[in-house]
């Protein structure tokens, strides 16, 4: 079989036959073998440049070049830490109202903080940190416990009913389920309705208004203004942590709500706390 | 004799099997045990029932019952895989199609290693175990060797995928990729494998031509290898043998090297040397002409099964992962291109002579745009292992895209190639139904594959270089959400492109089911037997 057919140009094949299948005897083709060898020469540079062999006694090759990626990771650190050295430390040693005062400390605490919230904040509040139910929106002027620079410091660093910091913010809205007859429910959620201008039973209202004078008041004020001290929310706006409408509203009396926000001292530098609580604060509900 | 000794084995295994769903710690586990008592005791009923029957002749000619059953297989778990990609496509685009009341069952989480699995071993393994069984009775000469031992290995390999894909829905998982059934499914697949192997040595080893053509060679690296990586990468200890839960040897980072030496050579052996076999075969039977070069058969076969197995390392640079292993992974990964691209010179090269051809023939053009995807992606799969360059793609839709490019141009097209080779030859029919309904499947899935990878790529692109981004005091500009939301146009695009690629599917089965049903006969004389 080997040889050239005599009718045409084809190469001689390797003379076998499977199944009707010939094979050409071609050779390999030049430019295919030569960059082979060529990603082979780069290949064999390359490892003697790299840390790359394994060695008999438990070690590699360090490689010419003398690469390593921690220490090329601790250098594209250090670069920053360097540059940034001076205006981070002044930004933990000044009291946090002075930080708006200058221009440097300022600019570093907003992109600083920028980037700490996209990091670590945006899962909750959103990347714009508008907030969703059950997580507060930090760009309007609704606050819970206050929204001085000074308030806001406090919340990130000690966090929200987060049990493993002694100074964490604290409070409780009871399950008032058990201790409200259905009735009194009713009446209150009609009463908070007609507080917050949404359309009520005013019937109800009337008899909710002191419902609310001897269970809520104490902590949500007169009149449901609010109390920023306790962090119990002022009910007279549209603003609704868990909603606003009668069957949240009702959710939230007969269970109670107990949100938990994080406690980012020791896991965030001061200054990255410092640079988070400016950019929020700075953020239009800032007092 | 034979059969009253498979009725002891299935009357154990049966017995077992109800023991074990009787025992259960867990839901998952229960089920599969009552699957297999189901699936034992119907096979012990069906042997017993034949077990009087009189001795059949011995069977001649070739065997391609179990060829037919491979295609009828592969066509099904093909329909199936790609309808769940393209489920889960469009529900990384648009959330809500992760429905409250399907939690936990039909949520993304549950469906991508069902996508995945039915993708790469239900639609590929069936394709590779009917053209390792149909190409090597022909290039053999000679009947399958082991009798019923082929059923064995098509019906346990089906036993596989549904143990593994009903575990994945219920949550059944060792969270390896490519490699998440549990133990006891591992073991029936190691099982059903060494009987494969069996088989296909066994027809080698009888066979009629005194040399040992190349799709086999490739064919038997596959099946070899994939033996080896399946049983290192899944040892573990079962936490009860009547759970379905249990623990990883490894640990750590030799946890995540040996996953990926599997993963990777997942990639190499099952989805480039077996398919490679399957290529060296069909093409040039569907051109009609002799295979480019022996030589460059050879070269590149042996470096490409001795290469291929150092590049896992590639898939963990930047990581815990030593420099060194990270260094060497990558070499071999670039040195890798050109072994790779031996099988694309070899496939295309095979036309030469024969280019005329692709304009009447589009069973032999998607068998040529199958090349050509392998050659693009073995291209860019050693370029994106260069540690810089990997640095920008790893972990982004780049990565997806690459594989996608490989997966649906490769190992789709080509398959879908062998396809429509195999059906009106297996079945006897004297053309296919339609050949225009062939060049519909052809473009659909070019045009879409085409959205697929270039979605990917920008989207990879584009997310790799959100996440880099720092400002001029090293602060990251970007949040993850905003990486989520921007790649939200290209999200459709690339369902769009699975959409298209389903479709061409779908006229496949079509035209594969009306060519059996309603196209005349070959007359006999044509089929070839071998001498028996």
């Amino acid at each position: 079989m080997s040889g050239k057919s005599p009718d045409n140009k084809d190469p001689n094949t390797t003379g076998h036959i499977w199944d009707g299948i010939e094979e050409f005897d071609n050779p390999l083709p030049r430019w295919w073998l030569w960059v082979l060898y060529l990603t082979i020469i780069w290949g064999i540079g390359y490892t003697i440049w790299m840390p790359a062999w394994p060695l008999l006694n438990g070690t590699t090759t360090a490689g010419i070049g003398g690469y390593s990626s921690r220490a090329d990771v601790a250098a594209d650190i250090k670069h920053f830490v360097d540059a940034n050295a001076a205006v981070d430390s002044k930004l933990t040693a000044v009291e946090l109202e002075e930080i708006a005062g200058d221009p440097d400390l300022s600019n570093y605490a907003l992109n600083g903080g920028a980037a700490v919230f996209r990091t670590w904040c945006a899962q909750c509040h959103g990347k714009g940190a508008g907030g969703f139910t059950g997580y507060p929106n930090l760009i309007d002027n609704d606050w819970l416990w206050g929204g001085t620079l000074e308030d806001i410091h406090t919340t990130v660093s000690h966090g929200i009913r987060e049990p493993a910091d002694d100074d964490t913010r604290l409070n409780d809205m009871p399950k008032f389920g058990e201790d409200l007859e259905a009735e009194e429910i009713d009446q209150v959620v009609q009463y908070l309705l007609s507080i917050s201008g949404q359309e009520a039973d005013a019937g109800l209202a009337e008899t909710g208004a002191e419902v609310y004078a001897d269970n809520c008041e104490s902590c949500h004020d007169e009149g449901g203004i609010g109390n920023r001290d306790l962090g119990a929310p002022n009910l007279t706006d549209a603003i609704w942590l868990f909603g606003g409408d009668a069957a949240s509203i009702r959710t939230t009396i007969v269970h109670g709500r107990a949100g938990v926000m994080p406690a980012w001292a020791g896991r965030l530098s001061e200054s990255q706390i410092r640079q988070v609580s400016f950019w929020v604060h700075q953020q239009g509900g800032g007092e | 004799m034979l059969n009253y000794l498979n009725l002891v084995v299935l009357a154990i295994i049966t017995l077992l099997a109800a023991l074990a769903a009787n025992n259960a710690v867990d839901l998952p586990y229960q089920i599969h045990a009552i699957i297999v008592v189901l699936v034992a005791a119907g096979v012990f009923i069906y042997t017993l029932m034949h077990t009087n029957d009189p001795p059949k002749p011995r069977a001649t000619g070739y065997m391609d019952g179990v060829v037919k059953a491979g295609v009828i297989a592969t066509a099904f778990w093909g329909l199936a895989g790609f309808l769940v990609g393209t489920i889960i496509a469009f529900q990384l685009a648009f959330p809500v199609l992760n429905f409250d009341w399907a939690q936990g069952y039909l949520s993304f989480g549950r469906m991508r290693p069902l996508h995945t699995s039915a993708v790469i071993f239900a639609f590929g393994g069936n394709a590779l175990i009917a053209a390792t069984f149909y190409i090597s009775q022909r290039t053999c000469a000679t009947r399958l060797w082991g009798g019923n031992l082929a059923w064995f290995v098509f019906w346990g390999y089906q036993l596989f995928i549904v143990l593994a894909a009903t575990g994945y829905l219920m949550g059944v998982t060792q969270s390896k990729e490519y490699a998440e059934p549990e133990w006891y499914v591992d073991i029936w697949l190691t099982v059903v494998w060494v009987a494969f192997l069996a088989v296909f040595m066994g027809t080698l080893m009888k066979r009629k031509e005194p040399h040992i053509y190349v799709a086999n060679w490739f064919l038997l690296s596959f099946i070899v290898t994939i033996a080896m990586l399946h049983l290192v990468n899944n040892i573990s200890i079962p936490v009860s043998i009547y759970g379905s839960k249990s623990v990883q040897l490894f640990a750590g980072v030799q946890d995540a090297l040996t996953q990926w030496w599997y993963g990777h050579n997942a990639v190499g052996f099952f989805l480039t040397a077996g398919f490679l076999g399957m290529m060296y075969y069909f093409v040039p039977k569907q051109a009609g002409r002799p295979v480019y070069s022996y030589k460059l058969s050879i070269i590149h076969f042996w470096a490409l099964i001795f290469l291929y197995i150092w590049a896992g390392p590639h898939h963990l640079h930047y990581t815990a992962l030593p420099d060194w292993a990270q260094v060497l992974g990558m070499v071999f990964s670039v040195i890798l291109w050109m072994p790779s691209w031996g099988g694309m010179i070899n496939g295309l090269m095979t036309l030469s002579g024969a280019w005329d051809k692709l304009r009447t023939d589009p069973v032999l053009r998607m068998m040529v745009i199958s090349i050509g995807f392998y050659g693009m992606s073995t291209f860019e799969g050693p370029m994106m292992s260069i540690r810089a360059v990997n640095s920008l793609s790893h972990y982004t839709d780049w990565t997806i895209g690459h594989v996608h490019s490989g997966a649906l141009g490769w190992n789709g097209m080509i398959t879908f190639g062998m396809l429509y080779f195999l059906v009106p030859r297996l079945w006897n029919r004297e053309r296919l139904y339609s050949l225009s309904m062939v060049s519909w499947h052809f473009w659909l899935a070019t045009i879409g594959i085409v959205l697929y990878a270039s979605s990917m790529w920008v989207t990879g692109i584009m997310e790799g270089l959100m996440w880099r981004e720092v400002d001029a005091q090293g602060f990251l500009v970007n949040s993850f959400a905003d990486t989520v939301a921007a790649k939200f146009p290209m999200y459709v695009v690339r369902g769009l492109g699975g959409v298209l690629f389903l479709a061409g599917a779908i006229i496949m089965c079509v035209n594969l089911w009306k060519t059996v049903t309603s196209v005349g006969e070959k007359s006999s004389d044509a089929a070839a037997v071998p001498a028996e």
